[in-house]
């Protein structure tokens, strides 16, 4: 069971910092996965008083403060717009409701899980995350990098013209991803497919041979299907083989292809 | 005769006071200051308890006690909710010093709070001398690796149990020539078919509370079906009388069997009973899902023979159970895997059936709504289906020319005569509302997913026969209204309501004049408890005798009060009249005459045991949306025609129903039980054991074609376990029909569909 | 820690333990409708409303409830016995114990969307689960419910 020796609502961020310097401390975000852990937490930092919660949207970028809910994605018609309605999707198969309400954004991101739907989404959009510290970082360089004691502020996701799709497989509806890839592509950007749940976490693949650049056909989606299975790792859990997941992968992104490209799967 | 109570979607008598959030179970009506029970769980899966260390587990602050194996009688028993003599061996201890299984209890520590507990139960040093596992059940029969080499293991029944060869029962059993038969047949079908041992996943996980009371007796109030079986394991277990021990149930948050094993109960009676403190265990999720008392893993393989024209001749069938490191419900679940499914054809010439069931190590099985039947289902619809496909007749029909019929003897269901069987409506029923002609076999769609559709029937039995106790006691009150008390469970399943509308129906009353009170070995007539379909059927009749004769009574004060003879009162339900002078008397008057100077008391206890379980019937029809590339299968819609004589309550028979089917849903698509290397669960909670969501179950609907079930209450069979035998053989032979793959284990999950190649 | 919560309308002030969880916390105050079904944030079983949308009490601590408004069943008794009617009448409440959340849950759908259509009603409540029901006769009684609120409503 989790024990909990003090609670802190912090009054700033540089507080907040300090405070998780030392390594029994803990930022609580949705508290979901924390409290599943038998972890002795000697101070546990609420993030909750600084403002957090808010989902601004400017000309250019939506400011996601990292306590907003999964929930909050899930409603903003501003993200559901701009993300092609694949934010709803990626987050809908997640638990519940009255899970999403609690689950936050910066507790999704920061612990860099391998079964993340919001990772992999937010990665193909070419977000960015905000850290007290490490300022402005790519979230595929981000997650690629070890967990440490940094504070994770912000996700910026920059508005761009173009199309997304999500595409996730799970074993029932409600359950962890066996496969969720998302697939984005614009005017301004080469498409790109994050594929997370491999189960490892989400990684990125641009398409940098152009598989796709002369248009979305039947073919480049299949083409790049197989061209971003054969890009990254699979491997297994109890939920599914690292075989059947690489085939997965290159039938989700295509399928997301097609369906950027205004072809149902 | 017109039915003003039975057959009636009378609301539940507890629906209002659930649905408003009242504080009826367990932990909600457990006194306050309990110590909190726990118990260390072992990590290995067969390993000798050296040495436990306590000593700084008992420094912690508010722990009241620790126990190890040495602290408890050595006496064994067994934990399975059956009548005596059990069937399942004596083969428990409290704490036992071999412990045999990932999750077998270590130690007990009792404490003044969760915390407390939970810090001692991380100080407790334990070695252990870990031992070679057999975790395979198929390579556990004659194994070198003995579950249970003790001497004082013992078998109470003539089960064909050996602890020296890891055998908790095995057996023969048949009619006719069955070699010579299938020798003789065109065509045979055999194959083997694997499920696995899935949860009950009742939402109230187990618990129990005890107290001392006011006459220094242990006062046991648990979420179980069973009462007066908690009682006697109870007295077995800690070698007390069954008179120092009284059991009774709150509310029950769902049992599907699960509380017919006296998984929790164990624990908090021997703190209580060694502190005379009161105490309450409430098991974790893990817990329930990894040391609880889940269906019984079971390989059956199956035979069937027929002739090129379909005419099916011969079953030979042989189950391999796994009742892992326990016996409980082991004899018992395995002669449903063929009793339960065998007799659901009539044309059968001849039948095996033999079976072992073997220890091993990993979490002992239990009852699941089902019992065994539900695995023996599986094999047996899923080789029939196999069948149509190799003679290319349509599964429906096959089974038509085949099935079991009404007044039918059926040689592998104990010689019984189906008195009341519709099984013959409820196939074309199900085949009707699902659209089998149009649908059957599958048809492609536009975005390539394929939609086919797949069947299945079934049986199951109603109640023991032979064995099982139904009883009621009817007290009429001062005003006229009725006191029912039985010893039966009501789980959420109604059996409260409905055997109250019987006894409304009988004693001509509105069902709000019957108040029902269960179930409590100090109260309560003695019931064998609610398990095995029995309650409606067994119990039901127990409550007709008990108001006939009640009514005897009521007559026999009223003609007394108008000073005429019996022969010449007549009873109505509100006032006994006499026909001759026309005067009556009220029942208020009635019973307000039984409380002044009366020697009749105006209550009756009545038993009842029925010689003959008569089958419920069902068929069930699946259509799926399947998705070849992902392997995804969706379900559309589920369609079910069951008959289970009168319906008693069709709101209530409905949703068992479509209950059932759900967790059939959940059995046949996604719900697993895989063990790491070491034997340990991995589906450990209700975060990797899926258990369907409603987004999960497609569309399930539900029809009823009824027989008359002569030797029921008001012609009633039994509902409650058969609703879960048919998706898993429709949905698997949906899956079939959509890819041309058979599946022949459980669950079948979108991987498998797309990477396994399966022969034909 | 100090802590004041708003339970039902009724302000409760108390020194928290600081990995108290509101699930434990409500119960303690007299709020047994609060039921746990799980410990992995999966079975809805103890569903509040928190500032009034609906949370997991479970995992919720009760600190970070401070200053803030939890209704639970208790507090939401003629909502509960007026929908609840609708449930009793399909025979879909079964054992009860997973009947809290749901009410909680489908009280905080009804107050967010109306007039929500098949596939919205599954999707709200798909975090709840029920072991008994299969769902069918929960949907029915939800929906002869809708119908009846409409009639009222119109």
């Amino acid at each position: 069971m989790l024990t909990i020796q003090n609670y802190v609502k912090a009054e700033s961020l540089e507080q907040a910092y300090e405070l998780n310097q030392k390594k029994s401390s803990r930022i609580i975000g949705g508290m979901l996965w924390l409290k599943m852990s038998r972890m002795r937490v000697q101070t546990a930092i609420d993030l909750s008083g600084l403002g957090l919660d808010t989902i601004e949207e400017e000309e250019d970028s939506f400011r996601i403060g990292s306590m907003v809910s999964l929930r909050q994605l899930e409603q903003h018609p501003g993200l559901a717009q701009s993300t092609d309605g694949s934010m709803r999707e990626c987050l809908r198969h997640i638990v519940g409701v009255q899970f999403r309400n609690l689950a936050t954004l910066g507790g999704s991101i920061f612990g860099r899980f391998g079964f993340s739907d919001v990772l992999t989404e937010f990665m193909a959009l070419g977000a960015e995350v905000e850290l007290y510290r490490g300022g402005r970082i790519s979230l595929e360089q981000f997650a690629a990098m070890p967990a440490d004691r940094d504070i994770l502020v912000r996700v910026i996701l920059p508005k761009e013209p173009g199309r997304c799709s999500y595409q996730s497989l799970r074993n029932s509806s409600t359950d962890f991803p066996v496969l969720a890839c998302a697939v984005c592509a614009g005017e301004n950007r080469a498409a790109a497919a994050a594929v997370g749940a491999r189960p490892g976490r989400a990684v990125l693949v641009r398409d940098e041979e152009g598989i796709l650049s002369a248009g979305i056909t039947e073919k480049s989606a299949e083409e790049f299907g197989a061209y971003a299975a054969a890009k990254i790792r699979t491997g297994s859990n109890m939920r599914a083989g690292a075989g059947y997941r690489k085939h997965l992968a290159q039938v989700l992104v295509k399928r997301a292809c097609l369906e950027i490209g205004g072809m149902q799967g | 005769m017109k039915l003003k109570s039975v057959s009636q979607p009378v609301r539940k008598k507890d629906a209002m006071q659930l649905l408003t959030g009242k504080p009826v179970y367990l932990e909600d009506v457990a006194p306050a200051g309990c110590l909190t029970v726990k118990v260390l769980r072992s990590p290995h899966a067969n390993a000798i308890v050296e040495e436990v260390n306590e000593d700084a587990a008992l420094k912690v602050p508010g722990i009241e006690a620790v126990y190890t194996w040495e602290d408890v009688p050595r006496q064994r028993f067994t934990m399975a909710g059956q009548t005596y003599p059990e069937p399942s061996p004596y083969d428990r201890l409290i704490l036992d010093r071999h412990v045999r299984y990932v999750g077998d209890p270590v130690a007990i520590v009792a404490g003044e709070t969760e915390k407390a507990v939970d810090q001692a139960l991380k100080l407790l040093k334990v070695k252990y001398q870990v031992l070679e596992a057999v975790l395979d059940f198929r390579k556990a029969k004659d194994s070198d690796i003995l579950v249970h080499p003790e001497d004082s293991w013992k078998s109470l029944c003539p089960v064909g149990a050996d602890n020296k060869r890891n055998l908790c029962a095995s057996g023969e059993s048949g009619h006719g020539e069955i070699d010579a038969v299938l020798a003789d047949c065109d065509i045979i079908v055999e194959h083997t078919y694997h499920t696995k041992a899935c949860q009950q996943a009742m939402m109230e996980t187990f618990r129990t509370c005890c107290t001392i009371d006011l006459y220094g007796r242990l006062n046991v109030l648990s979420s179980t079906q069973i009462v007066f079986h908690v009682r006697r394991i109870l007295s077995n277990a800690l070698g007390i009388p069954k008179s120092g021990i009284r059991v009774s149930k709150p509310r029950i948050g769902g049992g599907f069997g699960a509380k017919q094993t006296v998984v929790a109960e164990v624990f908090p009676a021997f703190v209580t009973w060694m502190t005379k403190k009161p105490s309450m265990m409430i098991f974790t999720r893990q817990e329930s899902q990894t040391a609880s008392s889940p269906r019984h893993e079971m390989e059956v393989h199956v035979k069937v023979g027929a002739m090129k024209d379909g005419r099916i001749r011969g079953v030979d069938l042989y189950t391999l159970s796994n009742t892992g490191a326990y016996g409980e419900h082991g004899p018992t679940t395995v002669g449903l895997s063929g009793h339960k499914s065998i007799p659901l054809y009539g044309s059968l010439e001849a039948h095996r059936f033999s079976y072992d069931v073997v220890y091993t190590n990993v979490m002992s099985a239990g009852a699941y709504r089902g019992y065994g039947a539900t695995q023996g289902i599986f094999a047996l619809e899923s080789a029939v289906n196999e069948l149509a496909a190799k003679l290319g007749i349509d599964p429906v029909e096959l089974r038509k020319r085949n099935m079991v019929r009404e007044g039918q003897v059926m040689p592998a269901y104990y010689g019984e005569q189906t008195n009341s069987c519709a099984l013959d409506r409820c196939l074309d029923r199900a085949a009707e509302m699902i659209g089998w002609k149009e649908k059957y076999p599958r048809r492609v769609l536009d975005n390539g997913h394929v939609r086919s559709v797949g069947v299945a029937m079934a049986m199951q039995g109603s109640g023991i026969s032979g064995v099982d106790v139904g009883s009621a006691t009817l007290k009429m009150n001062e005003e006229g209204y009725y006191t029912l008390r039985i010893g039966a469970a009501d789980m959420g399943t109604g059996c409260d309501t409905i055997l109250a509308q019987m006894a409304a129906e009988c004693m001509e009353c509105p069902i709000e004049n019957i108040t029902v009170l269960g179930a409590d070995t100090d109260a309560s007539p003695y019931d064998s408890g609610s398990y095995a379909s029995s309650t409606t059927y067994v119990t039901g009749k127990a409550v007709e005798k008990a108001c006939a004769r009640l009514r005897e009574k009521i007559l026999e004060t009223g003609a007394e009060l108008l000073s005429c003879g019996t022969e010449q009162a007549e009873f109505d339900g509100s006032v006994v009249a006499d026909l001759q002078s026309g005067r009556s008397v009220t029942l208020k008057e009635i019973g307000t005459a039984a409380m002044c100077g009366s020697c009749r008391a105006l209550e009756v206890t009545e038993s009842n045991s029925s010689p003959i379980s008569p089958p419920p019937f069902m068929a069930g029809m699946a259509e799926i949306d399947l998705d070849p590339e992902t392997g995804h299968v969706e379900l559309v819609e589920y369609a079910a025609a069951v008959d289970c004589g009168t319906v008693v309550n069709p709101n209530l028979a409905r949703v068992q129903t479509e209950g059932g089917i759900a967790q059939g849903i959940g059995m046949a698509l996604f719900e697993d039980v895989q063990y790491s290397g070491r034997g340990k669960v991995l589906e450990n909670s209700l975060m990797q054991y899926k258990i369907p969501t409603r987004l999960d179950v497609g569309k399930i609907r539900v029809e009823f074609e009824s027989s008359y079930e002569p030797s029921g209450p008001f012609g009633a069979k039994s509902i409650g376990e058969i609703v879960i035998n048919t998706p898993a053989p429709a949905i698997v032979h949906a899956i079939y029909n959509a890819t041309g793959k058979w599946f022949r284990e459980l669950p079948v999950k979108p991987e498998r569909i797309v990477m396994e190649r399966c022969e034909d | 820690m100090k802590i004041t919560v708003t339970v039902n309308g009724r302000k409760i002030q108390e020194d928290a333990a600081c990995d108290l969880l509101l699930i434990d916390f409500l119960r303690a105050h007299g709020c047994l409708s609060v039921k746990r079904g799980c410990e992995t944030s999966n079975c809805g079983l103890c569903t509040v409303m928190l500032d009034g949308r609906p949370v997991l009490s479970c995992s919720v601590l009760a600190v970070r409830a401070d200053g803030r408004r939890v209704e639970t069943l208790e507090g939401l008794q003629e909502e509960a016995e007026e929908f609840g009617a609708f449930i009793a009448d399909q025979g879909a409440e079964q054992c009860g114990f997973c009947n809290p959340g749901l009410m909680m849950n489908a009280i905080a759908l009804f107050r967010e969307n109306p007039e929500p259509e098949e596939e919205e009603i599954k999707e709200y409540l798909a975090g709840n689960l029920c072991r008994c029901s299969g769902y069918e006769g929960q949907l029915r009684g939800i929906q002869a419910y809708l119908a009846w609120k409409k009639g009222v409503r119109s």
